[in-house]
C-alpha cells in the first residue's frame, strides 16, 4: 500500500490510490447496484415473499401492462409530478430570493420555514389527518366553513391534499436550494441594471431567473425523483385511497408485492419506478447544457 | 454572465463557511428595491407553516373531552397525560431504537463517503471517475424501488427483523448525496495546501486526516446532520425489513400507536411531538451548519 502511494509520488502524480473509495462502493454495489440489477430478475420471476422463486417469464409484465391499477397509478403519479412542480417551484423561488436579502428578520424566517424538513413523513401525516378532520380539524376552528370538507374521503380532493401536504414539508427545502443559488449571483450584474434604469420585475427576468438556471435544473430533478418517493407520507396519509385516487406508483409497488403478495408484478413496478425517475432526471440534466456536465466533471 | 460563473461559486462558498464575512455591496442597493411580493408570500408561507404545527402542539395537551368540546386553537384545560400514556407505551423504546439505527448509519456512512470523497477529488483514475459517475446515478434512481431485493438479502442474510437490516441499506443509500455535498466543500480547498504537505512527505492518509476533514469540517457536520434526519425519518426500511414490535423505530411506531389509541387523536399527537423533539434540538444547536452546508452542496 505505501510503496503504491510512494510509487505514484514519485512519478509526480499527486493523488491517492482509489482503494479509499472502495468501502463506499462496495456499500454502494452490495445494497443499491445489485438489487437494482435484482429487481429486474425479480420482475420476471413469481414469488409470494416466502417460498420459492420460480422463473414465470413475461407473466408479471402482462399482468401489470395491462391492469387498469398500474395505469391508473401512472396517471396519478404523473399529476403528483406535474402538479408538485407547478406548485413548489414557483413558491421556492420567491422564497428562496427573498430569505437570500440579508435582512436578520429574513434569516429567522429560514429558521421556521426549516422546521417541516425535520418531521418525519409518517408524523407529518399524521398531523394532517387530525387537522384536516371536518369536525375538530383547523376548518372549526378558524371558521370557514369552505374549509370544514371531508378533505381525505372525497376522491376529488384527496389527491389535491396530497399534493398540497407535500409542498408544506418540501418547499422549504426547495426553498433553501434557490436561496443558495441567488446569493452566488454577482451583485455587479444588479448594480449595471440598476445603472441602466432597469426595475425589479425586468431585474428579475433577465438577471435572476437566467442566473438561475442550474439551481432551478437541480432542485427540479430533486423534486422529480422526489415525486417518486413520496411513499410513507401518501401510505399514512390516505392508503392511496379512497378508492385508488391517490394510488401513486412507488404505493402501488408496496402495495402489490407486500401486500397482495405479487413480488414478481411489484418488481416489474419497480423497475417502471426506476426508468421513470432515471428517465426524467436525464432529461432535467440535459437540458442545462453543456457547462452543467464540464462542472460535474471538474475536479475528477 | 457565463465569464463570471467560475468566480461566483468559489466566492459564495467562501461566504458560507465563514458566515461572519461582510457580504458584498448588493446589500444596500436592494434594500432600494422592496420584493412587495416576496415579502407577502414570505409572511403567507410563515402563516402555512406555523398553523399546523401550533394545531399540533395545542392539540397534544388537550384531554379528549377538551379535544372534542374546544375550539381547535384554543385550550382551556391543559394536560400532561398524552405525553405519559406515550412514555407508558413503550416510547423509550422506539426512541432507542431509532437513536442506534441513526448512529449505527450516520457514522460508518460519513466515514466511508469521506474517504471516496477525498480519492474522487484528489485522485485522478479512471476508476475514480467511474465510482463518482456511479454515485452521481444514485442521485437520479429513486432507490426505495430496490426494496423487494432488499427484502430478499436481508432474509437470506440471516438479518430479517434485526436492526442491523436497518443500518446496511441506510448506509449505501446515504452514500451518494454525501459525496456530491462533501465534494463540492473538498473542491473547495486550495491545492497548494496539499501541495506544501506533500512535500514535507505527507501520505495521502494523513493529509486526508489532517488538512482535508478540518477543512471541510462544516460539510462533514451538514451532511451528518442530513444524513441523521434522513435515517431517523426512514419508514420503508423498518416497515419492511423488521416486524416484531421491540425493534420498532419512531416512525412506524407513530404509525402503530394511530391504531393502539384509535380516536384518542391528543395522544396520537403528543407522540408526533415526542418523536420530533430530539431532531428539533438538534436543529436549534446545529441549525447555522444545516442550513447554510444545504445551501452551499446543492448549489454547485
Amino acid at each position: 500500500m505505501s510503496t503504491h502511494i510512494g510509487s505514484r509520488r514519485a512519478r509526480h502524480t499527486a493523488g491517492p490510490s482509489g482503494w479509499m473509495a472502495v468501502p463506499a462502493l462496495l456499500f454502494f454495489l452490495v445494497f443499491a447496484i445489485i438489487p437494482l440489477g435484482g429487481v429486474v430478475l425479480l420482475s420476471f420471476s413469481n414469488w409470494n415473499g416466502l417460498g420459492a422463486i420460480t422463473w414465470a417469464g413475461l407473466a408479471s409484465w402482462t399482468e401489470i401492462l395491462t391492469s387498469p391499477v398500474t395505469i391508473n397509478a401512472l396517471v396519478v403519479t404523473a399529476k403528483v409530478i406535474v402538479y408538485s412542480f407547478l406548485v413548489q417551484t414557483p413558491i421556492s423561488m420567491l422564497l428562496g430570493v427573498f430569505i437570500a436579502g440579508s435582512q436578520k428578520y429574513r434569516a429567522l424566517l429560514a429558521v421556521l420555514y426549516f422546521v417541516p424538513l425535520l418531521l418525519s413523513s409518517a408524523a407529518v401525516a399524521i398531523a394532517y389527518k387530525a387537522l384536516l378532520d371536518p369536525n375538530f380539524g383547523l376548518a372549526q376552528g378558524l371558521n370557514i366553513p369552505a374549509l370544514a370538507q371531508n378533505w381525505l374521503g372525497n376522491p376529488d380532493l384527496a389527491l389535491f391534499v396530497v399534493i398540497f401536504v407535500i409542498a408544506w414539508q418540501f418547499v422549504p427545502f426547495h426553498t433553501l436550494i434557490y436561496q443558495g443559488g441567488v446569493r452566488q449571483i454577482p451583485a455587479s450584474l444588479y448594480e449595471a441594471a440598476e445603472i441602466d434604469g432597469a426595475g425589479r420585475i425586468k431585474q428579475f427576468f433577465h438577471i435572476t431567473l437566467p442566473q438561475l438556471k442550474y439551481t432551478i435544473i437541480t432542485s427540479s430533478t430533486l423534486m422529480v425523483v422526489g415525486s417518486l418517493a413520496y411513499f410513507d407520507l401518501v401510505f399514512v396519509l390516505t392508503g392511496g385511497g379512497p378508492g385508488y385516487s391517490t394510488r401513486i406508483l412507488p404505493l402501488h409497488m408496496y402495495l402489490t408485492g407486500f401486500e397482495a403478495n405479487a413480488m414478481g408484478a411489484a418488481s416489474a413496478l419497480a423497475v417502471i419506478l426506476v426508468v421513470i425517475g432515471l428517465t426524467l432526471a436525464l432529461v432535467l440534466q440535459r437540458l442545462g447544457g453543456k457547462d452543467r456536465s464540464a462542472s460535474q466533471l471538474e475536479g475528477l | 454572465m457565463t465569464v463570471t460563473r467560475p468566480t461566483r461559486s468559489s466566492q459564495y462558498e467562501a461566504q458560507e463557511l465563514e458566515p461572519a464575512s461582510d457580504k458584498p455591496s448588493r446589500t444596500t442597493f436592494r434594500r432600494r428595491l422592496p420584493n412587495l411580493p416576496g415579502g407577502l408570500g414570505a409572511w403567507l408561507w410563515l402563516a402555512v407553516i406555523i398553523l399546523p404545527i401550533y394545531y399540533v402542539i395545542l392539540t397534544s395537551f388537550k384531554d379528549q373531552a377538551g379535544f372534542f368540546s374546544t375550539s381547535p386553537l384554543w385550550i382551556t384545560d391543559p394536560t400532561l397525560d398524552n405525553y405519559a400514556l406515550v412514555l407508558e407505551n413503550d416510547f423509550l423504546r422506539y426512541f432507542a431504537n431509532s437513536l442506534i439505527v441513526t448512529i449505527g448509519s450516520v457514522i460508518p456512512a460519513l466515514m466511508v463517503s469521506f474517504m471516496a470523497t477525498y480519492a474522487i477529488v484528489r485522485g485522478k483514475s479512471r476508476f475514480l471517475g467511474m465510482t463518482n459517475k456511479l454515485f452521481l446515478l444514485g442521485l437520479a434512481i429513486p432507490l426505495h424501488a430496490t426494496i423487494i431485493p432488499i427484502y430478499y438479502m436481508v432474509i437470506r442474510l440471516q438479518l430479517y427483523d434485526t436492526l442491523l437490516a436497518l443500518i446496511l441499506p441506510s448506509i449505501a443509500f446515504a452514500i451518494p448525496i454525501s459525496v456530491l455535498i462533501l465534494a463540492t466543500a473538498m473542491r473547495n480547498v486550495p491545492n497548494e495546501l496539499f501541495e506544501s504537505m506533500r512535500l514535507d512527505g505527507c501520505s495521502d492518509w494523513a493529509m486526508m486526516w489532517r488538512l482535508a476533514l478540518p477543512m471541510t469540517r462544516p460539510a462533514v457536520v451538514t451532511v451528518g446532520i442530513y444524513n441523521a434526519l434522513q435515517v431517523w425519518n426512514g419508514f420503508l426500511f423498518p416497515l419492511v425489513l423488521t416486524q416484531s414490535q421491540d425493534l420498532r423505530v419512531l416512525p412506524l411506531s407513530l404509525w402503530s400507536y394511530q391504531g393502539q389509541f384509535g380516536a384518542n387523536i391528543p395522544a396520537v399527537l403528543a407522540a408526533v411531538v415526542l418523536a420530533t423533539l430530539p431532531l428539533l434540538v438538534l436543529y436549534v444547536v446545529a441549525r447555522r451548519q444545516l442550513v447554510g452546508g444545504l445551501a452551499a452542496g446543492f448549489s454547485k
